[in-house]
């Protein structure tokens, strides 16, 4: 199948959980939102830890069903890694949403909040990637 | 169903970011990569996720309440402040840095590369510098 129709049809799956959750929960499908809640209250977390188990054997089921192979894992160091993930997780807690939170389900909502923080961390993704890979 | 739907609902998420490549640190690189050799793949992802949540959240909105709670919980701050940005900023960084978001990275932990958790423990770590960060004066 066409790559572009595979990337799109994710995109709509993606969709769909958003809308699930909030036609039937009320909440909001920000990945970083949920880990908070989940990590911090656990025990009104319920629904957070579901999701996330899903999010877990969600991945894993579409590689064990389609036959694709695991992605190559990256060949950067594992403490670019930690360098990322404490960027990733300062910067979403701070902003309040990443890229489902804000990029999806914000702008989805017609949210100018949302729309400027996807446009802000796209830039600065752009950038940095720009940075790495054609300066250094 | 309170238990159903958030299942449901990562499984489909889940298998999304797999499917559309998400979880694949050189795919979304390669996308960010606008001046080099770009990778349009995942605007398709973001594009169709978005066109689709725009028609769907407004349907859903429509009603009064969801299905199974009282209420719905949307957030309220609509003030573009300091955190919001320097956040946003910031996380876009770290993006462009190894090539996980929050969602990706936790759903490539199930492919056992030890970077991976060593990305997801410290986006753990993050958040809570972040949330002490943000009782600060200077900040607010």
């Amino acid at each position: 199948m066409n790559e572009y129709l595979i990337a799109l049809i994710g995109g709509v799956l993606i969709w769909l959980a958003a809308v699930l959750l909030l036609a039937f929960l009320g909440r909001i499908a920000g990945i970083s939102g949920i880990v908070w809640g989940a990590v911090t209250t656990p025990a009104s977390s319920a629904w957070r830890w579901l999701f996330l188990v899903g999010l877990l054997v969600g991945a894993w089921f579409y590689h064990a069903i389609s036959g694709v192979s695991f992605p190559v894992p990256s060949g950067l160091p594992w403490w670019q890694a930690a360098i990322a993930g404490i960027l990733v997780g300062f910067g979403v807690k701070l902003g309040s949403g990443c890229t489902s939170g804000h990029g999806v389900c914000g702008i989805g909502r017609l949210s100018m909040r949302s729309l400027i923080a996807t446009l802000t961390f796209m830039a600065t993704g752009i950038i940095t990637v720009f940075v790495l890979r054609h300066i250094f | 169903m309170n238990k159903l739907i958030p299942l449901l609902a990562g499984l489909l998420f889940g298998v999304g970011l797999a499917m559309s490549g998400m979880t694949d640190t050189a795919k979304v690189l390669g996308f960010l990569d606008l001046f080099g050799n770009w990778d349009p793949t995942l605007a398709f992802v973001m594009g169709g996720a978005v066109a689709t949540t725009l028609i769907g959240f407004r349907l859903v909105l429509r009603q009064s309440k969801p299905v199974c709670e009282s209420e719905f919980q949307l957030p309220k701050n609509n003030k573009l402040d300091k955190p919001l940005l320097i956040g946003a900023a910031i996380f876009g960084i770290g993006w462009g840095v190894y090539g996980y978001c929050p969602g990706p990275g936790l759903a490539a932990l199930v492919y056992l590369d030890g970077k991976t958790l060593v990305f997801v423990v410290a986006l753990l770590i993050g958040m809570l510098l972040a949330h002490q960060t943000s009782q600060k004066e200077w900040i607010k």
